[in-house]
């Protein structure tokens, strides 16, 4: 007889739920302009779904006013991408992927907040786009790291050339990826991790 | 006459209306990593169906608080509004991400390394 129980066994923990082993939870900001590859960047290196969040950014004191309709309407819409990556049974690390807004916003203020570091993705066609992310990221004492993504076609550049242009500190890293492979992509956040303990005063003993 | 067309846009019920008119949540602790799950055998009645949502959503395991706001499709201000309210009311409980005094801990970074190495 073909019945279907009348209830299924218990279904193992839904994947799209941190495990219950985990007590840490840290983030990494991938920022840079538009179109550069940061929602590539966070899809090809998570373990869920990557997820999207759109702030409506309205003029202060406005936002009970529907603006629906009105040709200069004072709203911006902010997206946000992000993805989670298991590191090990207790520690999870969440990449957050925004574009760089000239307006610093309460969704900015949050995603700096307790960041680790920032992975600022460039495109060698357009590397001035960058300056506006590195300058905000700078002013609020975030770490960062560069890195190219490097898209068919666009051109190369020897790395002295890159680092002029951004006019990046000797130390700032600055490396290569591919934003569509995963390997390519976590060597870059490890270049950027590498960088963050060379400023972390090394535990003693 | 034709009736009129239903309206499937989730976007139709305005943020604001969401968080009874606030725009700011009632603790501003909130991290966007910060790991949200139900609280078990807390009665329903009176909330707001975007806060059953809410609860629903972190029953079965733990979320942080902006994959709450990316399954929900609600912005993340308005989603740190209805938490901060469900964790009031008992009705969520929020773990902090990582003490702060950690963040910049050898440990932690050596850590991740390895994590990231040996995953990729």
């Amino acid at each position: 007889m073909g019945s279907a129980p009348v209830s299924d066994p218990v279904d193992p923990i839904d994947p799209i739920y941190v495990s219950d082993t985990v007590t840490t939870a840290i983030k990494i900001l991938v920022v840079g302009h538009f179109a550069v590859g940061k929602t590539t960047f966070v899809g090809t290196l998570s373990e869920i779904r990557p997820l999207r969040t759109e702030e409506t950014m309205t003029q202060a004191g406005e936002f009970v006013d529907d603006l629906t309709g009105i040709p200069d309407k004072t709203t911006t819409t902010v997206a946000m991408d992000f993805g989670r990556l298991t590191l090990n049974e207790s520690l999870v690390l969440y990449l957050f992927g925004a574009p760089g807004q000239k307006r610093f916003t309460q969704l900015w203020q949050d995603m700096l907040n307790g960041a680790l570091g920032a992975l600022v993705l460039t495109d060698t066609r357009r590397l001035d786009q960058s300056f506006d992310i590195m300058g905000l990221l700078e002013e609020h004492g975030m770490p960062y790291a560069v890195a190219v993504n490097q898209f068919d076609g666009a051109p190369m550049f020897p790395e002295a050339e890159i680092r002029e242009a951004l006019d990046l500190l000797p130390e700032t890293p600055l490396v290569t990826c591919d934003a569509r492979e995963a390997t390519s992509g976590a060597g870059a956040l490890i270049s950027l991790i590498e960088y963050l303990q060379t400023r972390t005063p090394q535990e003693q003993g | 006459m034709t009736p009129p067309r239903p309206r499937h846009d989730r976007g139709l019920v305005r943020p604001y209306v969401v968080t009874e008119g606030r725009a700011h949540p009632t603790r501003n602790t909130l991290d966007l990593v910060a790991l949200v799950t139900a609280v078990p055998d807390r009665p329903l009645n009176g909330l707001s169906p975007e806060k059953r949502r809410a609860i629903e959503l972190c029953r079965p395991g733990a979320l942080s608080v902006a994959e709450m706001a990316g399954h929900l499709a609600l912005p993340m201000s308005v989603t740190k509004v209805l938490l901060s309210d469900l964790v009031d009311s008992g009705h969520v409980h929020v773990r902090p991400p990582v003490p702060k005094a950690q963040l910049a801990d050898a440990r932690l970074l050596q850590e991740v390394l390895d994590g990231l190495r040996s995953r990729f």
